[in-house]
């Protein structure tokens, strides 16, 4: 019998210590074992890796990683130096949303029964420039895409529906200007 | 007769495939192009290969069968420590490779190069628990410089270069390459010569020094009126002997080292203050609260020698010369920071630096020289202290001296004055027992003129004692001084201080006849029991040459180190002498 997982939306209550919101980016030579050696930093110290994604840089020698971490601010640019003594890693750097456009995407399928609630799940959509991706005759699942606290926003309104599952992207990130990421 | 062609001709093409090169062969031919002189190693299955190449390709490698694979990670340690350059060890894989564990982090935290070679299940196995299979890379991820999982025979000799360049520049460390026995074994057909390809390794920028940093750090220094100079493993490893002499000499300011920086600057000198830190000198430590100025150079700021953070030099500026710029500001917050390797560094800051006398300063000083000196009580029965300043004087500190981890070890990084680089041997940031006899064996390898003591308390020596055979067999005349004193003395002493004096897990009842034993493997053996036979005994062992001598000094049981400085207490919190009162247990962790 499968097990019963409870999940929610709520966000887990803010701890003093603990900040939230940032975004390194990453350059890194794209070989297996590299996540590893990132990961292993971050956990040793304690920060908590809220999102990761990796993809294959233009140039296929290489990955870019995006990672949103929570932790200690203080701590936060010893370990960026750390990140950067690694022999696999070409550049680690932190980028605030002022530098950098910040992005990423959900999926959220949600229970749409009826003429009422599937009238008021589309205008959420709309209002949040999301889509309808999936649409049966008792689910639908919307993408949201933007800015963090966007797709949040757009989350906690449907949440006073039935929400069956959701899944985000975690965050991707590109400097502004002509400046590398 | 059909049956005899057959035959033949399979052995024709089998001369004929001995004419190329398998993998293996193609990774030895490789090192011995890099220069390595010696493979301490251990047998088995996934490294058959490899050990084969080592008798199929001609080459100035030396291979020393160790009796444990622990032993020969502590080995190459002992002999890069003594030259500055990496030795490999060669293992096989599952257990072999995992003995090696704490050997390599060992030289991880100590900053030594070293490459370590372990043979691998083959590649279409892994991941399925076959026979010995062990994911060595992952394990050893967070305890190297940076590890090799090699899956194409043809890259070898690449991964190689690349491993003993990332293992030898900047702040250097060890490198595992693990070898899947296929990829040993299979035929090569690539270039010996491709070069190495490492866009994210970039040790050159240590020699681009940030003029205007220097030029900050010059007028902090030129400001000072009681400054101290840290002196630390990296001014050893960058060769900066020189340059830190002169940076001393115009500073004319006193200079303490950490344990690995002992002889870096010559402790004989009237300017030094001997190793600081939690048992380090108590003028050391008590110019580190006084100085208005610490300039450590290649000194990490250990949390042994720094204590309590946020009371270290609180009254100083303090100035960072490091090649490892995640290193500045991790434990201290400095006033400025150099980054960059350590002679590079001194050769620019000193011609910015005034030349000047501190009279008054180093007055103060020396009067603490006076006020707390070294000592240890001559009644009482033998003290290791004697025995140690003892060999002191009948080698003139001339000798190579490697440690293993305890009282013992304290004891002799302050009573073994060191005038020189590269010949004090102990393993300070992991603490490792078990690493003092190896190590020695690694350093004699690698000085086959010099004298090399092996100083060890009687529970380490007995975590790598086996390694006697290897001694013994390639007749090395290292002296082995077992300070014996039937406890885990270290941890005794905490005890004693700290928990009411109740012994747990200390008393290491069952030791063997350490002479017997020794002499059972054919090494020489000398008992010391009493105080007046000390520098008879130490002078026999002295002169006996034709292989190791090991001597058990029978040494008072319950003796303290001090001074002390309990873990995470502030300097100024020293203790020079068993305190009156019940101690709070120390915050700190060891
Ligand atoms: C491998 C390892 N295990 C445990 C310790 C903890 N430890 C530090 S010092 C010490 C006692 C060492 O005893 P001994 O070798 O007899 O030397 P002594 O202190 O008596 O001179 C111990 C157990 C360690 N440093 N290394």
């Amino acid at each position: 019998m499968a097990r019963d997982i409870k999940t929610t939306d709520k966000k887990p209550a803010p701890r003093a210590d603990i900040i939230g919101g940032h975004t390194l980016s990453m350059y890194v030579v794209n070989e297996p074992g590299v996540l590893m050696r990132i990961c292993q930093i971050f956990a040793r110290r304690a920060y908590n890796i809220d999102s990761v994604v990796v993809s294959q840089g233009r140039d296929p020698a290489f990955s870019r990683l995006t990672l949103g971490i929570s932790g200690d601010p203080a701590g936060l640019h010893q370990i960026i130096l750390q990140c950067n003594k690694l022999v696999d890693v070409i550049h680690c750097s932190e980028h605030t949303s002022q530098q950098a456009v910040v992005r990423e995407m959900a999926l959220i399928k949600v229970k749409a029964e009826g003429p009422e609630t599937r009238t008021e799940l589309l205008q959420i959509v709309e209002h949040f420039g999301g889509k309808t991706v999936d649409l049966t005759e008792s689910s639908m699942i919307i993408r949201i895409e933007g800015a963090s606290d966007k797709v949040d926003a757009a989350t906690r309104l449907l949440a006073s529906y039935e929400i069956i599952e959701t899944v985000r992207t975690g965050k991707v990130l590109m400097a502004r200007g002509e400046v590398a990421t | 007769m059909e049956i005899l062609w057959g035959n033949s001709a399979i052995f024709i093409m089998a001369n004929e495939n001995q004419s190329t090169m398998d993998g293996a062969q193609a990774l030895i031919k490789t090192l011995d192009e890099l220069g390595i002189e010696y493979v301490f190693g251990y047998s088995g299955g996934a490294a058959l290969p490899i050990f084969d190449a080592l008798e199929t390709v001609e080459s100035n490698i030396k291979f020393v069968l160790t009796r444990h694979e622990q032993g020969a990670t502590h080995m190459a340690d002992g002999y890069a420590r003594a030259t500055g350059k990496p030795a490999v060890v060669l293992v096989t894989s599952g257990p072999g490779a995992g003995n090696t564990i704490t050997g390599i982090m060992t030289a991880q935290m100590d900053s030594v190069p070293m490459i370590i070679i372990t043979g691998q299940q083959v590649t279409w196995m892994l991941g399925l628990d076959a026979f010995q299979e062990a994911d060595i890379f992952g394990i050893t991820i967070p305890v190297v410089k940076h590890n090799f999982l090699v899956r194409e025979t043809n890259e070898l000799p690449r991964i190689a270069r690349e491993a003993h360049h990332i293992a030898t520049t900047g702040r250097p460390g060890p490198v595992l390459i693990d070898v899947p026995k296929n990829v040993s074994q299979s035929d090569f057909s690539g270039d010996l010569d491709s070069p190495i390809d490492l866009p994210g390794y970039k040790p050159e920028l240590a020699y681009e020094i940030d003029q205007a940093d220097v030029e900050q750090a010059a007028l902090l220094i030129n400001a000072a009126k009681k400054p101290v100079i840290l002196a630390g493993h990296g001014a050893m490893i960058a060769g900066a002997e020189a340059e830190l002499m002169e940076l001393a000499t115009r500073m004319d300011s006193p200079v303490t080292s950490t344990l690995l920086g002992k002889g870096v600057f010559p402790e004989d000198h009237p300017l030094s203050l001997g190793m600081l830190g939690m048992h380090g000198t108590a003028y050391a430590n008590k110019a580190m609260c006084e100085c208005d100025l610490i300039v450590n150079i290649g000194s990490r700021f250990d949390d042994r020698i720094i204590g309590q953070a946020d009371k270290f030099g609180a009254q100083a500026k303090i100035v960072h010369i490091d090649i490892d710029p995640s290193e500045i500001n991790k434990m201290i917050k400095v006033d400025q920071e150099v980054i960059g390797d350590a002679k590079a560094v001194l050769k620019a800051l000193n011609p910015l630096v005034e030349g000047k006398s501190n009279e008054e300063w180093n007055e103060a000083v020396n009067a603490n020289k006076k006020k707390f000196p070294l000592g240890y009580k001559k009644q009482g029965g033998l003290r290791m202290q004697q025995v140690l300043d003892e060999i002191y004087e009948l080698t003139n500190g001339d000798a190579i001296v490697t440690t293993d981890v305890g009282q013992h070890q304290m004891w002799a990084a302050q009573f073994y004055k060191n005038r020189d680089s590269w010949k004090w041997i102990s393993s300070g940031g992991a603490g490792t027992m078990g690493f003092g006899f190896p190590s020695a064996i690694g350093a004699q390898f690698a000085c086959p003129d010099e004298t090399v003591i092996a100083v060890c308390g009687d529970g380490g020596f007995q975590m790598t004692l086996c390694e006697i055979a290897t001694a013994v067999i390639h007749k090395l005349p290292v002296k082995i001084l077992v300070l014996n004193n039937h406890y885990l003395g270290m941890v005794r002493q905490w005890q004693e201080l700290f928990f009411d004096n109740r012994e747990s897990g200390v008393d290491l009842e069952g030791n063997p006849d350490f002479v017997k034993l020794a002499e059972s493997y054919g090494c020489k053996g000398i008992n010391i029991k009493r105080q007046a036979d000390v520098g008879k005994k130490l002078q026999e062992a002295l002169d006996y040459n034709d292989g190791p001598v090991l001597i058990n000094a029978e040494c008072v049981k319950t003796d303290n180190v001090f001074p002390m400085i309990p873990a995470g207490a502030a300097l100024e919190d020293m203790l020079t002498e068993p305190p009156k009162h019940k101690m709070a247990k120390p915050v700190g962790s060891t």
